[in-house]
């Protein structure tokens, strides 16, 4: 909302406040004041100019030679390129030594050998927003009206030298959505009274009710419908001021019909329609919900295709506007008009807001009506749009109103105590006090044994509950004079629950390990919402998405990470480690919701250690991951329980992919992305796990408890074993762990060898054994004794043999 | 006799003054000290002396023996300690060449934010709830006081998936959730983080994703000058102590009243300047006083209880914070911009 600081001082004393002090107050006290505009900011020496002649140049068709009488001695000579310049015109005109929006300075300048001293001004040069210039100006230069004063400044003239304030107004302060909403608003803040327009004019002795009828069958959606008849208007143009306040608010000048429906809808916040009386046929208006498939052509030209659920004014036989929304081409006032029909009524906001939605129409007009209208404004605006019609378009109006009124017009009684009021806002005010701040509002409030009694006024839609009031009370009184305290009651210790724990027990053990933490989007494109799923099913969809890039939601992490590493290539950092922990989404059966996994997943690629002037060099590997990996499984007292497999994905290397299983489980996998897929993203070789995590967060290891550091010592036997190459080698070690019996304390892989001096096909494998046992000293004979199983179940699982 | 072994003990410390090596000096210790040596000469002509004399120049004889090797002991340990000194002179490194670098990752800016916030009202007795992002259209809206077709919902154009389950367009559902589960008794005293989504076109200033956490306390007597102390509190630790705040009016549908609140802008210390637009004061977060239809829906009796709650944008928290000017760079990843932040802070 545009509200002109000049056109509110009609209705509030601002004499002694600046528009920024203004706009500081409304600020602090309800509505936030956006921005204070000054639109003639930037502008300096623009005149209004008599055109005294106007001639083509001799050298060019589209230069016209004007003198124009700028109200010095002598007249300027000025060349006009503007097709609609002409003799007799009054004009704006920026002097030589002016300014212009732009910082666009005008000097003495020759065009063709002709001397031209000043410019003549369309108002989108003086800074006016083309949509809200009026169209005869729109192509060229502006006109004042004849009786506009030479020499006086064209700024003023235009009321350019005011200040607009933007409101950016919440839902509920529909009442603001008016000059006199602003105006009882102002009014509170500064405890001054507001001047409500004089409605006075006068009447034809004809009543309105005799020459027209009203009817309405919808009247849940339409509860009070008025029609105002006014005779024999002239059309034209309407006052330069009501123009001027038009283009501040943001609404384009017509003519004074359409100009003076579009005052009274700013002044009131009442939306009006004027219609062409005699266009209307049959002197009858009929509220109704339309026929399915019934046709409207509105005033934009176009067909529109009804509902039935759509609320439509007719003449009884056709429709002639759709309510509320847009008036129809077939009653439309023209330059031809001379009687019309003002209708100012309340439609129900959700039949106005379904309907401007389905026509895609969002008006000036169905913006309040969708919030609500206030009812007992629509009897005074559509006598404020009668007298101004008789004022500004000569008009005769009827007397009365042709009517149908059903609304309620009541106003909302509420009542609060004090003791409510102080007990939630921690303060201590007394009801004359709180009685004072209503008054300030205009609200009609007593006191009587503690409770205050409400009359919300009906232009105050918002206002419905206790705490309505105490919000209007306290905003007013101002949230700067409510103290500090801290709540007062039984305090319980707060804390993180073991999966928050766990959570960010994660991200300090891959840090510390060397991965940064990535945040990727949930939403992404058709093909990559499938890829790397550990849950392969149709992934969740968005009814309408913005683009199909963000289309469906998320199965798994690792797509949106390799983009991530992607990015990252393309502007040459190329060593990169990031995990990220997060949802991703499963369609359920029968579930409305669908389910959210938390999944934990890395992406490794490039140099894992570099260190350049020693040499050493070391890029990723599944071990690095690997090793990653096992960190964290023991720090969160699960490595005995986690087991990896030989793995198979879809997007991954077929002979470089674990499976990794929890408590026999599966609940990811580590591996290298598959080439091809490296090719198509244009990666180097990357790394990849994910986890679900739901399975680790609900497991709950044993208690930590100190085991006694062993007084005997260990023997350690080593084996070197060949097996096949497809044996694994973590099978072997589950074989020897297995069969080495409780004295075996561990099992070490320290060697690999698969070359020439073995047979091919084969490879050797070399274990450090370490036995122990932690109450007594071992014999040789019992460690030969494990160890001889250890070798017959290798050699008899494994098909091992020991390495000569 | 004594002459002899005076002139030894001389020519021996000579010798040993001279040695620079430890070689030499062990050819110095053989040379006289060894049992073919000058001294054991001289103890075997002792025969030929008299009874009287012959332990005197016994004495002697021992004396100069010891001196000498006592000589060619120190010698031995200075020329050692300059050996050791050689050598270690030999291994000086360059101390200022770089160190094998260890790799170190880093939280998201955004989870810091959101580690500071939950840990400093953890710190005040308050625990952290979580909940759906595939949401309820009930729990989104309905549940706080946004029916369909109310006017509020315009202000947040949402992802739906079906027509009535959509992407969260803020925490607070979880703040319904949570407050059904207490089952209509307090107190509630919860910190929600999490990720939410609108339909907003990715620019500088705006994001389909993002990040919310909100904050509600419900119990008997929850006044708003409890809010009002929560945030002043909080403004205070995560922005430094000499921050003020101050409370604006506004409008969410689930409070009632409703604030905004500002805090005096660190750059120019309140007498404006382009951060703050001028007016000396940034925005940052929205809050009020839960609204009755919001209490007595999650089955609270609003006559006896009260409650406040507050929300912000950990994004926005952190822009204000570190000076970034562009949302994107939270969900880009870059590396360029996630390694600034790898430096912890200390409040
Ligand atoms: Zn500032």
């Amino acid at each position: 909302m545009f509200v002109s600081y000049k056109w509110l001082e009609d209705y509030v004393d601002l004499s002694d406040i600046t528009p920024d002090e203004l706009a500081e107050k409304i600020t602090r006290s309800g509505i936030e004041v956006e921005g204070v505009e000054v639109p003639s900011k930037g502008i300096e020496n623009v005149v209004i100019g008599h055109v005294l002649s106007c001639e083509k140049h001799p050298e060019a068709d589209k230069l016209n030679i004007c003198k124009v009488d700028v109200g010095e001695e002598e007249p300027v000579q000025i060349i006009c390129g503007a097709a609609n310049v002409g003799k007799g015109q009054k004009v704006a005109v920026a002097k030589v030594g002016a300014v212009l929006p732009g910082d666009f300075k005008i000097k003495k300048a020759k065009l063709r050998g002709e001397a031209s001293n000043g410019m003549i001004c369309s108002l989108q040069e003086l800074g006016i927003e083309g949509k809200l210039v009026p169209k005869e100006f729109s192509e060229g230069i502006f006109n004042f009206p004849k009786d506009a004063i030479v020499g006086e400044d064209a700024l003023q003239a235009l009321a350019l030298d005011d200040s607009i304030l933007e409101l950016g107004l919440t839902p509920n302060r529909a009442d603001a959505m008016s000059m006199l909403g602003v105006a009882y608003e102002a009014g509170a803040i500064l405890d001054r009274p507001v001047k409500l327009p004089d409605l006075e004019y006068k009447m034809h002795s004809d009543e309105a009710s005799s020459l027209v009828t009203v009817e309405v069958e919808a009247e849940d959606q339409n509860p009070v419908y008025l029609a105002k008849v006014i005779r024999n208007i002239k059309i034209g143009p309407s006052p330069q001021w009501m123009q001027s306040r038009l283009i501040a608010s943001g609404i384009r000048p017509h003519n004074n019909v359409v100009d003076i429906t579009n005052y009274v809808l700013l002044e009131y916040g009442q939306p009006l329609h004027a219609f062409d009386l005699d266009k209307l046929k049959t002197n009858k208006i009929l509220v109704r919900l339309a026929h399915e498939g019934e046709k409207i052509e509105t005033l934009d030209d176009t067909v529109r295709e009804l509902k039935s659920h759509h609320l439509v004014i007719t003449n009884g036989e056709e429709p002639v506007a759709i309510a509320g929304v847009m008036g129809g081409a077939n009653s439309e006032v023209t330059d031809s008009t001379t009687s019309v029909l003002i209708e100012s009524a309340y439609f129900a906001p959700s039949a106005i807001r379904q309907a401007s939605k389905d026509h895609g129409l969002r008006s000036e007009a169905s913006s309040r009506f969708e919030k609500g209208v206030d009812p007992n404004r629509v009897k005074p605006a559509a006598e404020r749009a009668a007298q101004l019609l008789t004022l500004y378009a000569q008009g005769e109006v009827l007397t009365g109103t042709a009517a149908h009124d059903k609304m309620d017009k009541s106003e909302k009684q509420i009542s609060i105590t004090l003791e409510k009021i102080n007990r939630v806002l921690g303060m201590s005010l007394t009801a004359e006090e709180v009685l004072d701040l209503f008054r300030r509002l205009q609200i009609e409030a007593a006191a009587n044994q503690g409770t205050i009694h409400v009359s919300a006024p009906t232009r105050r839609g918002d206002l419905l509950i206790e705490e309505d009031l105490i919000e209007e009370a306290a905003r007013l009184y101002g949230y700067d004079h409510i103290p500090m305290t801290l709540p007062v009651h039984e305090t319980n210790p707060g804390g993180l629950s073991p999966r928050q724990n766990k959570r960010r027990l994660i991200r300090q053990v891959l840090e510390g390990a060397g991965l940064m933490q990535a945040v990727t989007y949930s939403l992404t494109n058709d093909a990559e919402a499938k890829e790397f799923a550990l849950d392969v099913r149709q992934p969740v969809k968005l009814l309408m998405p913005m683009s199909e890039e963000r289309s469906n939601l998320r199965l798994s992490i690792v797509p949106q990470l390799l983009e991530s590493v992607s990015y990252n290539l393309a502007r040459q950092h190329d060593s990169i480690a990031y995990y990220e922990s997060g949802s991703v989404f499963l369609n359920e059966q029968g579930s409305d919701l669908p389910r959210e996994d938390e999944h934990l997943a890395g992406a490794i690629t490039g140099l894992w250690q570099f260190h350049a002037w020693q040499g050493e060099k070391k890029p990723v590997d599944f071990y690095v991951l690997k090793g990653i990996l096992d960190a964290l499984w023991e720090r969160l007292g699960i490595s005995d329980r986690i087991r990896y497999e030989k793995g198979k994905e879809d997007q991954l290397h077929p002979g470089r992919t674990a499976a990794i299983f929890f408590n026999g489980e599966k609940i990811g996998f580590l591996g290298q992305v598959h080439p091809s897929k490296e090719k198509e993203m244009d990666l180097k070789e990357t790394y990849v796990f994910e986890v679900k995590l739901e399975a680790i967060y609900n497991y709950q290891p044993d208690a930590l408890a100190y085991k006694a550091i062993p007084r005997y010592p260990s023997i350690t036997r080593d084996i070197a074993l060949v097996v096949e190459s497809s044996v694994l080698g973590g099978e072997l070690e589950r074989i020897i762990k297995d069969a080495g019996g409780t004295l075996l304390k561990s099992v070490k892989l320290f060697d690999l060898y698969e070359g020439d001096r073995l047979e091919e096909g084969m490879k050797s494998l070399a274990f450090s054994l370490v036995y122990m046992d932690p109450s007594r000293t071992l014999t040789d004979e019992e460690v030969v004794k494990a160890h001889d199983r250890v070798l017959q179940a290798v050699q008899e699982k494994a098909s091992a043999k020991l390495r000569g | 006799m004594e002459e002899k072994l005076k002139q030894l003990h001389q020519e021996a410390s000579e010798k040993v003054k001279q040695s620079t090596e430890l070689k030499e000096l062990n050819e110095v210790r053989v040379a006289y000290l060894g049992k073919k040596g000058p001294i054991t000469e001289v103890l075997k002509g002792m025969g030929k002396l008299s009874a009287e004399e012959r332990p005197k120049m016994g004495a002697l004889a021992n004396e100069v023996r010891d001196s000498i090797a006592s000589a060619i002991e120190s010698k031995q340990q200075a020329l050692e300690a300059a050996a050791i000194e050689k050598k270690l002179e030999q291994e000086t490194i360059d101390v200022t060449l770089p160190g094998l670098p260890v790799k170190v990752g880093t939280h998201h800016p955004l989870t810091s934010v959101i580690e500071e916030i939950e840990d400093l009202f953890i710190s005040m007795g308050y625990k952290i709830e979580e909940g759906p992002e595939v949401e309820k259209d009930y729990y989104n809206f309905e549940a706080l006081n946004l029916p369909k077709g109310h006017p509020a919902r315009d202000m947040q154009d949402s992802f739906y998936i079906t027509e009535d389950i959509l992407l969260r367009t803020h925490t607070s559902p979880v703040q319904a959730r949570t407050m059904e589960r207490h089952g209509g008794k307090g107190p509630v005293k919860i910190i929600c983080p999490g990720k939410v989504y609108r339909r907003d076109n990715d620019d500088a200033t705006h994001s389909h994703q993002f990040m919310q956490i909100e904050g509600l306390v419900v119990d008997e007597n929850i006044r708003m000058s409890d809010l009002k102390g929560t945030l002043n509190l909080f403004a205070k630790k995560l922005f430094g102590e000499e921050r003020e705040i101050r409370l604006r009016p506004s409008f969410f549908p689930f409070t009632e009243p409703s604030v905004e609140m500002d805090i005096s802008c660190k750059i120019c210390g309140g007498k404006g300047c382009s951060v703050c637009k001028g007016t000396g004061w940034i925005e940052i977060l929205g809050a009020g006083m839960v609204h009755p239809n919001v209490l007595e829906m999650a089955g609270f009796d609003s006559e006896k209880y009260t409650g406040f709650a507050f929300g912000m944008g950990p994004e926005r928290i952190a822009m204000l914070k570190y000076g970034i000017d562009d949302i994107r760079h939270y969900y880009t990843n870059d590396y360029r911009f996630l390694t600034q932040f790898g430096r912890a802070e200390f409040n």
